[in-house]
């Protein structure tokens, strides 16, 4: 290497520069290495990775009040929910439409049942005005249909409402019945003229031809519609001059008799339905929560609720989830630390014995580690009954008595206890691998140097045995808090955790919002405790039986 | 603690055989639980205790017929298939995926090693109650809940960090010289790959499939959630029936699956002494 010069390139045999040889070679690796990593990342990120963020998505998400009430909700933003008012008229005409709409989809349940976390008595609101709406507009159809029975034709109504083109397309579909109907298109002289009765009849057509197969040409619209087609009447009486034909003579026909119509005030019709629309309570509850998204979820896993005044804690007797939070804190730690005594133990028995005996009693702990969950919980079920063996146990050695059995499931001592020996084995493992490095010669030393065994133990080995600690309690305590099966089979309702209220919000209660907000904080607390073991154990070191 | 000297005082010696004693007493009760089911499977009772016929080795008091109920009982066949089709299949995912990804993992220069390492290791991180709330809102958008595709891709999902834990720790101890010396005597990278790197890291491999099985076998939160009820699996069968409290065939199933275990512990231990006795580690 003593002839090659500042000036001279060190090339490969093919005359390509080293170092740019040396940088391709790199590059190849290196991709290679992540074409063999690519697949199973991306598998991980959709089965995975992208589960759990659409979680933490959901747990603001809150489009359903917008989606389901879209009219009502622009409206609202004028209304000022602290005047303590009803809000007007033209509310209450939107929410005829939208509710109208909502119940032919039987979605308006779904919207009471969300309103219902926030606000009880909503639900049922929802359910009962769903039920009458459909007649809320019938005073003006019933009029539309007298003034001329052509109202009351499907036609009429495809002929005032539809764009030509659609006209002409359906007829040749009804000739052919060649798979579905063209999808309904309305007319851009309805939508000009007549706005809002265009707004319904359009969701109506769309509702029949989606959900119900059916064809706007054979089905009468709904009452709303009529209403809708009223208040256009009313505010623009020269809505018949765009038309032509049978269509303007109808519409004149009708802007000369609205004037003499019977009206029905929408607010009294609501309010006469369910009492609940009179409160400005209620509607400062759907003004607050209408917004796509919202911190509500997360406030009512803290107990706390969104008022139209601002930030509240619920009432005491509804407070239940920070009592849930600090039980699941609680009794992880309890877990934790019973673990840490009954596996201290038998790490330092396994290090200390020679390795043929401590291999062979090392079976004992892989053994209920590699043993089904369920099959520990049920062992434990079996165990700790009233009519089980342990209290039959007891009574037969007389240490109780028959009717003096102990309650040891179905509450916070079963949960412990079965978790205890569930988690044992996260114990004793990382401990048994740092206990195993830790030099007899220490303990040796110090003894030689006239320590008595509990000073050699306490100042020289325990401190040594301290990261072994450090990575069984926080795995432990991580796997405790998120634990689910066990504290629902053995805890009963004093020994349940947030899991297990998760799951309720999940499959019972549907209150999806409020199990994703509550995820997400457990999510929040394990992935900070994670860190911890990282920074003390490191994930490449995390180990396996 | 391995031997008590000869000069130990009274003291000592109480505390060593009492230490003793307190850690026959841990592994009683690390054990004990799993082993009293054992015989209480064999209850010619329905009850979850001993008889007093079984107490005095009556034979009447044993009998099979929780064992020929879970052999007969349709519900709890219908279990036992899908548990041992959901299971393979999940396995047989992650274990491919995540040997690759080990592999690719293992090579130096990949860039952000740690991070991709985070995100593969987090289905065994995340609790498995909020993995199940996640996958059960994305899968029923995507319309994968209830279906048996499903519960295989959780399942796989979150076998594969056992994967790569397992075959990294093989690949650790692998010389890499041994596949420069390969392609130097001609071989392309899929022969390097089958004839030298494979046969080395076969152990962890196979204990990252058992690993991964196991997960999917045992697992019950996951399938409660994300399966319908044609979807049903041995733990989810078995978890009901603790619920509604129904019948000590529970107990024989348990018994059965502690027998699965055994056998899976023995074949991983087998594995563990080959490859310490391929690596010359062998304890003697």
């Amino acid at each position: 290497m003593s002839d090659v010069t500042s000036d001279q390139v060190l090339t490969t045999q093919d005359g390509k520069p080293l170092k740019a040889a040396l940088a391709k070679a790199l590059r190849r690796e290196r991709l290679r290495s992540l074409m063999l990593i690519a697949p199973l990342l991306i598998f991980i990120m959709l089965t995975f990775v992208a589960p759990i963020f659409d979680m933490l998505f959901r747990s603001v998400e809150n489009q359903i009040v917008s989606e389901t009430l879209p009219r009502t909700v622009v409206l609202l933003e004028e209304w000022d929910a602290g005047s303590g008012e009803t809000p007007g008229e033209d509310v209450y005409q939107a929410l005829h439409y939208d509710l109208m709409i909502a119940s032919e989809y039987k979605r308006h349940t779904q919207l009471g049942t969300r309103l219902n976390y926030e606000k009880t008595g909503i639900s049922s609101m929802f359910r009962r005005t769903g039920r009458r709406i459909a007649d809320f507009g019938e005073v003006y159809a019933d009029q539309f249909a007298a003034l001329n029975p052509a109202w009351e034709d499907p036609m009429t109504w495809v002929n005032l409402m539809a764009s030509d083109a659609w006209i002409a397309d359906q007829q040749r579909w009804a000739a052919s019945q060649d798979g579905p109907e063209p999808t309904f298109i309305l007319s851009e002289t309805a939508v000009a003229a007549l706005p809002a009765t265009a707004d319904i009849y359009g969701a109506f057509a769309e509702f029949l031809q989606m959900e119900e197969g059916d064809s706007p040409t054979d089905e009468q619209p709904w009452n709303a519609v009529y209403a809708a087609l009223y208040e256009d009447l009313a505010d623009n009486p020269q809505a018949f001059s765009t038309f032509s034909g049978t269509n303007a003579d109808l519409l004149r026909e009708a802007v000369e008799a609205v004037p003499t119509f019977a009206t029905a005030s929408m607010k009294e019709l609501f309010i006469d339905a369910e009492d609940g629309w009179g409160d400005a309570g209620n509607w400062a509850v759907i003004k607050t929560f209408s917004p796509a998204y919202t911190p509500g979820y997360f406030l009512s896993a803290a107990d706390a609720q969104l008022t139209p005044d601002g930030l509240e804690m619920k009432p005491e007797n509804q407070q239940i989830y920070l009592f849930l939070f600090y039980r699941t804190l609680l009794l992880s730690i309890v877990i934790t630390l019973s673990c840490l005594l009954l596996g201290y133990p038998i790490a330092y028995l396994l290090a200390a014995l020679p390795l043929r005996y401590s291999n062979l009693l090392l079976i004992l702990v892989l053994l209920p580690f590699w043993t089904s969950l369920l099959v520990r919980t049920s062992a434990w079920k079996v165990l700790l009954q009233q009519q089980g063996v342990i209290n039959d146990v007891l009574v037969w050695i007389g240490l109780i008595t028959d009717a003096g059995r102990l309650v040891m499931i179905n509450n916070a001592t079963g949960t412990i206890i079965a978790m205890t020996h569930i988690l044992l084995p996260f114990m004793i493992l990382p401990l048994y691998s740092v206990m195993k490095t830790i030099s007899p010669t220490y303990v040796r030393a110090a003894k030689s140097l006239g320590a008595t065994d509990w000073t050699a133990f306490w100042r020289v080995y325990f401190p040594q045995s301290v990261p072994g600690i450090g990575a069984g309690a926080i795995l432990v305590f991580i796997l405790a808090i998120g634990y689910y099966i066990t504290p629902e089979l053995v805890g009963g309702t004093s020994g349940i955790f947030i899991s297990n209220r998760i799951a309720f919000h999940i499959s019972s209660s549907l209150n999806w919002g409020l199990a994703a907000a509550l995820g997400t904080l457990l999510l929040v607390a394990v992935l900070l405790l994670f860190m911890a073991y990282d920074r003390i154990v490191g994930i490449d070191n995390v180990k396996l039986g | 603690m391995s031997a008590l000297p000869p000069y130990a005082s009274p003291l000592q010696k109480t505390w060593y055989y009492s230490f003793r004693v307190i850690c026959g007493l841990i592994f009683f009760f690390l054990i004990f639980p799993i082993m009293i089911i054992v015989p209480l499977s064999f209850n010619a009772q329905n009850f979850f205790t001993f008889t007093p016929e079984m107490l005095a080795l009556d034979p009447a008091g044993y009998s099979l017929k929780h064992y020929e109920d879970f052999f007969t009982n349709p519900s709890w066949q219908q279990a036992l298939w899908n548990s041992v089709t959901i299971a393979p299949a999940a396995t047989i995912l992650a274990t491919v995926l995540g040997t690759l990804a080990a592999i690719g993992l293992s090579q130096s220069h990949v860039p952000y090693k740690s991070a991709i390492m985070a995100v593969l290791i987090s289905p065994m991180i995340v609790p498995l109650i909020i993995s199940a709330a996640g996958m059960y809102f994305f899968y029923s958008r995507i319309g994968l809940q209830g279906t048996y595709w499903g519960v295989v891709l959780a399942h796989a999902a979150l076998g594969t960090p056992f994967v790569i834990i397992t075959v990294t720790a093989t690949l650790v101890g692998f010389d890499r010289s041994l596949v420069r010396a390969a392609a130097n005597l001609g071989a392309d990278p899929v022969t390097t790959f089958f004839k030298v790197q494979m046969p080395l890291i076969i152990p962890g491999v196979v204990s990252g499939a058992l690993f991964a099985f196991i997960t999917s076998f045992d697992e019950v939160v996951v399938v409660l959630f994300l399966g319908s009820a044609s979807q049903q699996t041995l733990p989810w069968r078995m978890f009901t029936g603790l619920r509604e409290q129904i019948s000590p065939t529970i107990l024989a199933v348990a018994s059965l699956m502690v027998a699965i275990s055994i056998a899976l512990l023995t074949v991983l231990e087998l594995l563990r002494r080959r490859s310490e006795r391929l690596r010359g580690l062998s304890p003697g």
